[in-house]
């Protein structure tokens, strides 16, 4: 897809710099209410697990964990339930709405993670630890960084199957039976949460060290003097 | 374009965005009820919807099923309401032709079926089991309930109450059951009959049944929901 481009003038200075529309609106307004949603859903999900932390039997129960019920939200497990089974609505809303936006626009071609990419995976990962030069990137994402969005999604989408499977494991008893049957479904929701939260983590520390501009630009889609020029 | 432009431009686009306050509203104590009751209620109208009648719940293999003592047993109150068994029957009411006082053996006088099936507890905790017993939609048949009614609601012996849509009353796995693992019920599972409807959450399987009402009216829904759980809970 086109991006948007524009040349600003500072009538003051004369100076003149280049901007381009980084994120459509769509774009940006399902990312935020997709991240408010995200947000809900694990800590009522955590809630929720608090009420049999376990993977095993119940008889005789071996608690995984004594989640804290201070980085939980619901307070108890009706109320976490209520939570969940709301946002959840919102989490896959923003969902669908952004892949069906970033398909029909095409805008998925910036950002999707294809065969061409692999090559330049590991060169990025070794520049992020200090371990080698900055690879040269043409397009407004470098592989590594469509690798983690790529997965983001494929995560998404994981996590509301796999809640499908937990919360309909008889209408749905093929999707259940698919992923092990509803005991190793509950395991696989809650190990995709690590991973999204993993993705989570990631994503935030490169939003810091990019900085200020290239934050502004998920909020206004704008983003002057740009790394990456429009194509 | 002007710097200033560029800026009112930016602005208009940030406030494109305000939709995503909306969801502030969550936070404000006055909304969070009523807000959370209706999105639960969209889940319940979304599982009705999603409910077949024709399809049934996973069975299992008999070497599936867990050992008899690693069956858990969960209550609001009490394992053992102190039944009287050579008293008890099961008063029916409602929207029924023949209301009245059921004895087991009149239940179990109707055909018997036996069924491996997974129990699922809202807390995250699954366990296959044995169950036989009779089909609610027989003795619904037998007490001549209307079938246009919306609800078969249970009373029982420690006040815990439930409601169950027609619908999943009338499923062929939903049972009126009398026997686990091919013995009566014990007392601390739901003696002498308690529900078991694979296609429903565990909390909706009511023990030590003592009241049987088809109505088109609840007044309460059932224990936990009217604490706040899900009305509907299929699985």
């Amino acid at each position: 897809m086109a991006t948007r481009a524009l040349t600003i003038e500072d009538a003051k200075t004369g100076e003149v710099t280049l901007a381009v529309c980084e994120h459509p609106f769509i774009v940006r307004l399902c990312h935020w209410a997709n991240a408010v949603a995200l947000f809900v859903m694990v800590g009522s999900g955590l809630q929720i697990f608090r009420a049999f932390p376990s993977f095993g039997a119940k008889i005789p129960q071996k608690n995984l964990v004594d989640w804290p019920k201070s980085l939980a939200i619901g307070g108890w497990l009706g109320g976490a339930l209520q939570w969940h089974l709301t946002f959840m609505w919102i989490y896959i809303a923003t969902g669908l709405v952004y892949l069906a936006y970033q398909v029909f626009s095409g805008n998925y071609k910036q950002v999707l993670f294809v065969p061409r990419d692999v090559p330049g995976v590991w060169p990025m990962v070794r520049h992020y630890f200090f371990l080698g030069p900055k690879p040269l990137v043409r397009e407004a994402y470098n592989p590594l960084q469509k690798h983690a969005y790529t997965s983001a999604i494929v995560l998404g989408a994981l996590s509301v199957l796999t809640g499908l499977a937990i919360w309909k494991p008889v209408q749905f008893s093929w999707l259940a039976w698919m992923m092990g049957g509803f005991h190793w479904a509950r395991l696989w929701h809650f190990l995709i949460m690590w991973a999204m939260l993993a993705f989570v983590f990631g994503h935030l520390v490169m939003v810091v060290l990019h900085g200020w501009d290239n934050f502004v630009s998920m909020l206004t889609g704008w983003k002057k003097d740009p790394e990456h020029p429009a194509e | 374009m002007d710097v200033r432009k560029f800026k009112s431009l930016t602005r208009r686009e940030l406030l494109k965005l305000t939709p995503v306050i909306a969801l502030g509203a969550f936070a404000i104590p006055r909304l969070q009820m009523p807000l959370l009751k209706a999105g639960l209620g969209f889940s319940d109208w979304a599982s009705a919807r999603l409910f077949r009648s024709g399809h049934l719940a996973p069975t299992f293999a008999d070497s599936d099923v867990a050992p008899f003592d690693k069956f858990p047993i969960n209550d609001y109150d009490v394992d053992d309401p102190q039944v009287d068994f050579d008293r008890w029957t099961l008063t029916v009411s409602g929207a029924v032709r023949k209301p009245g006082d059921y004895t087991l053996a009149q239940i179990q006088a109707l055909p018997k079926f036996t069924q491996n099936t997974r129990h699922v507890c809202i807390e995250g905790w699954d366990v296959i089991g044995n169950f036989s017993g009779v089909r609610l939609a027989d003795f619904l048949k037998a007490i001549g309930a209307d079938p246009t009614a919306k609800f078969v609601t249970v009373a029982c012996a420690d006040d815990y109450y439930e409601s169950i849509d027609m619908a999943t009353a009338r499923h062929p796995q939903s049972l009126l059951c009398y026997e686990m693992y091919g013995r009566p019920l014990t007392r601390e599972h739901g003696a002498p009959l308690r529900l078991s409807i694979p296609t429903k959450i565990g909390y909706k399987q009511a023990k030590y049944l003592t009241d049987l009402k088809v109505t088109n009216v609840l007044e309460k829904i059932g224990y936990w929901e009217d604490q706040g759980y899900s009305e509907f809970y299929g699985l």
